[in-house]
């Protein structure tokens, strides 16, 4: 059997697979449905500084091949993440786990990371620029390489943790968003997340998303975000986690061929609480297939 | 909760766009009435919310309404026909509280999951009151299998072409030891308004994952954020906020 071995800046991964944040809570739940310590690790539930209730329900919409959320950012807080949850977790899970931070504005940024970089528990720092600046006009830190760039320094500032930035497909160039947050000291990048989206309920004329905007994922998903993929590896140095539609072993090695050194999956956990774990088990048999030895190999570093 | 693959022993329509789908397999995962179930189906991406309408043995029972596409693909499964399914999700309905004279309020297809619950309330010896909501005679099901159970079982009907013209609110019992209620939310406001004990509603939504992952489906209470389909779907009557 092939090596699932890689690496993802400097701290070494039993295997690729990484459930991505949003889609796999503190990570409790899965525990009940299988162990998760098979996994490479996971990105925890979004986190900011004050606790968020999110938005409005209806959350959920669903499009031919995937699905819209406008959730809204739902989390308790990092002070009661790292008193409640990081407790909770560390029950189920024994690896590093991902921390993944949300903000809106580069100071909160900074403070949420700053806590989170005194946890053990807490291998890479995850950060997610998709979210409005509230000092910036309401525009999204991850459509402009400078806003970008000030949240990566800012939070590089307060850790010694390597820091990943979370890069939002909603952008015309996104080799140049990759390349802000390299210039500025990230250590990884990973990418993408959702792409904006909406749907009509034909009854009521009316968006079904009470937010009207929410995030398209899933399978639909997946040629676009193989495709930034591929530009982000060719446009900087540093290790790229690929995400956005993986519903297959055969996905992997896809999303991996395209240079990505790790995966994250997220709405197939939704659809099938055992989807990472049955991607997991059919890895060894894809490799075969393609005759791939060692995932390494792939063009990831 | 647990996923298994079930297969389809009956898939019949009882009323306008009401169906009844047998499914038999491990349904073991499901352990108490109110809870739902989670069902994949061919050429969608997320799965289908159903609550139970009853369950013994390897047999489950849905009844569903054809409401949209997805419920919609659900009236062309017939016998013989597999699904995945995550069985026993959410919280259901606790029994300990019913007291001697349980009140049971449905209405629509909020009425399925109170059977089981009824049928285990008989089988304690309760008297108990089901009242049936429909918005006309067309609607209506259920009636029989309440009865059968033993239920003084009363349905009305919004235009009055069936049973007593009105909402379940105006059916009331004059006494009743508690009561459980599943229906549309303008309904459950009203069951909250009228009711005079302590009760249990069941609530609707719509759901990503339906077992506690992707929080689409969260709902504020006076004791936090609750998850329907994880500390829900069943919420007690004094942690309800409604919101304006």
């Amino acid at each position: 059997m092939g090596s699932l071995n890689v690496s993802l800046c400097g701290i070494p991964l039993d295997n690729p697979l990484i459930p991505a944040s949003g889609t796999f809570g503190f990570g409790y739940e899965f525990a009940e449905w299988y162990d998760i310590n098979c996994l490479g690790t996971f990105s925890f539930k979004g986190t900011t500084r004050q606790p968020r209730f999110g938005n409005p329900t209806p959350r959920i919409a669903e499009c031919p091949a995937g699905m819209i959320n406008a959730v809204g950012l739902q989390n308790p807080g990092v002070e009661k993440v790292i008193s409640e949850e990081l407790p909770k977790l560390k029950q189920v899970f024994h690896k590093p786990v991902m921390a993944n931070v949300s903000g809106f504005s580069v100071q909160e940024y900074a403070e949420t990371c700053a806590l989170l970089d005194r946890e053990p528990q807490v291998g890479w720092l995850e950060v997610n620029i998709s979210c409005p600046n509230v000092h910036g006009g309401g525009m999204s830190f991850g459509t402009d390489p400078t806003s970008a760039a000030e949240v990566t320094a800012a939070v590089k500032r307060v850790t010694t943790k390597p820091v990943i930035m979370k890069l939002s497909p909603n952008v015309t160039d996104i080799a140049a968003m990759a390349r802000a947050c390299e210039d500025a000291g990230a250590d990884g990048i990973s990418l993408i997340n959702t792409l904006q989206g909406m749907r009509i309920d034909l009854k009521t004329r009316r968006p079904i998303l009470a937010n009207t905007m929410g995030g398209v994922s899933g399978p639909c998903v997946f040629p676009v975000a193989l495709r930034m993929v591929w530009q982000v590896c060719r446009a900087v140095r540093v290790p790229v986690i690929g995400m956005g539609g993986i519903r297959t072993a055969e996905d992997v090695l896809e999303m991996m061929m395209a240079g990505a050194a790790a995966v994250e999956i997220g709405a197939a956990n939704l659809v099938d609480p055992m989807a990472c774990r049955r991607i997991l088990d059919d890895l060894p048999r894809a490799m075969e297939t393609y005759g791939i030895q060692n995932l390494k190999e792939l063009g990831g570093r | 909760m647990k996923e298994c693959l079930l297969t389809v022993a009956e898939n019949t329509a009882i009323a306008r766009d009401v169906y009844r789908m047998t499914l038999r397999g491990d349904v073991s995962g499901v352990t108490r009435p109110g809870q739902f179930v989670n069902l994949k189906l061919d050429g969608f991406f997320l799965r289908r919310p159903i609550s139970v309408f009853d369950r013994e043995g390897d047999t489950l029972k849905l009844i569903y309404k054809a409401v949209g596409q997805g419920t919609g693909a659900m009236t062309g499964l017939r016998e013989g026909d597999s699904l995945s399914v995550l069985t026993g999700l959410g919280n259901g309905y606790r029994l300990e509280p019913a007291g001697d004279a349980p009140l049971l309020l449905g209405g629509g297809v909020g009425v399925p999951p109170l059977y089981w619950l009824a049928r285990q309330l008989r089988a304690q010896g309760k008297r108990v009151t089901a009242v049936l909501g429909f918005n006309t005679g067309a609607d209506m099901f259920g009636e029989v299998d309440f009865q059968a159970l033993g239920c003084e079982t009363v349905v009305t009907t919004a235009d009055g072409s069936y049973g007593r013209k009105g909402f379940v609110t105006d059916a009331l019992p004059e006494a009743y030891s508690y009561f459980y209620t599943c229906g549309p939310e303008p309904m459950l406001r009203a069951v909250f308004a009228r009711t005079v004990t302590e009760g249990q509603f069941s609530f609707e939504e719509r759901m990503g994952c339906g077992f506690g992952a992707c929080m689409g489906c969260s709902r504020k209470t006076v004791t936090g954020y609750k998850r329907i389909c994880r500390e829900g779907p069943v919420l007690e009557k004094g942690e309800i906020l409604w919101e304006a």
